[in-house]
């Protein structure tokens, strides 16, 4: 046995599983404080565990390679989840059906909506024009957005960063908002939390209820699909 | 168990090849998803698809499960941010103001779209 228990933990802080095993029993731990709240909106199970195993990571000066490379697995799912979500969709077909011309109405509504909005305030706080093209994209997916970023010549990691950023300010802002409004259509929530603020907004909705959950899948979904067209379009017309 | 999620994996797969190969600017995964979605309804109008993971509700059970802690798998392109925040060293109140005001503005635009259009087709269908 090494009598050096710093080497020890150079061997571990090393390893994929030290960094797999730090993201399952941080959010094993951010997810149960969630649900002792009962799910409150502020108590985002994402949030809190970026931050603290991101915290975690600068203490122990450990790079997000490192981290990553432990991560991974988890970060792999992502694929076959969004594949899985064939799976609500099924059960719920008679209800996403008979719902689909206000879909994609609020579908073009709100598509629009994400990308003008954010081009246009951008643009008001007097942010420079690369800024402006990286945060166009933010309500889709990361892959599709830091895609569309590419292909605009902006910067695809500030591009990364604004969608988690939405994704997460979303998922905590959408439950009182709605509450506010006074809407209690579960598909008509979950469809805006999709279309607003994608997978994190979804993972967000099926803690609610399942009906949001599946409205919300399917508006990440075609929103990743008219944005691409959108954003170089609104580009063209709206930025200086 | 394992031959659902081989066959999850092989829907996103294709998903993925066919994504790359025709440049579509879909993900892969949401290609993936709608095959699969085709081979659930397929397999209720023709019996004989109804084995393996498409029988026994074996898919079902393993998609539920993929997707119980769908939170979870956010986690690490999260923490990616968190390393990355010195990005929005230059302009960050200003991008995060935006981001947040926008993100409320296509909420409702969304949320009130949708509601306004399934009101007017129940009127148009109680006429």
């Amino acid at each position: 046995m090494s009598g050096n228990p710093f080497s020890l933990w150079v061997y571990l802080s090393q390893s994929p599983l030290l960094w797999l095993t730090v993201t399952l029993l941080v959010y094993a731990s951010t997810d149960a404080v969630s649900l002792r709240t009962r799910r409150h909106p502020l108590a985002n199970p994402v949030l809190h565990a970026m931050w603290i195993i991101g915290a975690f990571l600068l203490v122990t000066g450990t790079s997000y390679t490192t981290y990553f490379a432990g991560a991974q697995f988890v970060h792999f799912l992502l694929g076959p989840a969004t594949v899985a979500l064939a799976v609500p969709l099924y059960e719920n077909r008679k209800r996403v059906v008979t719902s689909i011309v206000p879909m994609l109405v609020a579908l073009v509504a709100g598509s629009v909506t994400a990308v003008v909005s954010v081009v246009l305030l951008a643009e008001l706080a007097g942010l420079p024009r690369e800024v402006v093209l990286s945060l166009a994209p933010k309500s889709v997916t990361a892959g599709v957005a830091m895609g569309i970023a590419g292909s605009l010549h902006a910067d695809p990691s500030l591009t990364a960063v604004a969608v988690i950023l939405t994704g997460i300010m979303g998922a905590i802002i959408v439950t009182p908002l709605m509450n506010r409004t006074g809407v209690t259509d579960y598909r008509a929530r979950g469809f805006a939390a999709g279309l607003a603020a994608h997978g994190i907004g979804t993972a967000r909705a099926f803690q609610v209820d399942e009906i949001a959950g599946v409205f919300s899948g399917i508006a990440m979904s075609l929103n990743a699909l008219v944005t691409s067209f959108l954003v170089p379009l609104a580009v063209t017309l709206l930025v200086r | 168990m394992l031959a659902s999620l081989g066959l999850i994996l092989l829907c996103q797969l294709i998903g993925e090849a066919v994504a790359r190969g025709l440049g579509l600017p879909l993900p892969g995964p949401v290609l993936g998803l709608l095959l699969l979605l085709m081979l659930l309804l397929a397999r209720d109008r023709f019996k004989l698809l109804a084995l393996g993971p498409l029988g026994n509700a074996g898919v079902e059970t393993a998609g539920k499960g993929l997707l119980s802690h769908l939170s979870l798998l956010f986690v690490p392109a999260g923490v990616g941010v968190v390393q990355e925040l010195d990005l929005l060293a230059s302009h960050g109140i200003a991008i995060i103001l935006v981001l947040a005001l926008s993100v409320v503005i296509t909420l409702l635009a969304t949320v009130l779209t949708f509601r306004l259009v399934s009101r007017l087709l129940r009127q148009q269908d109680a006429r």
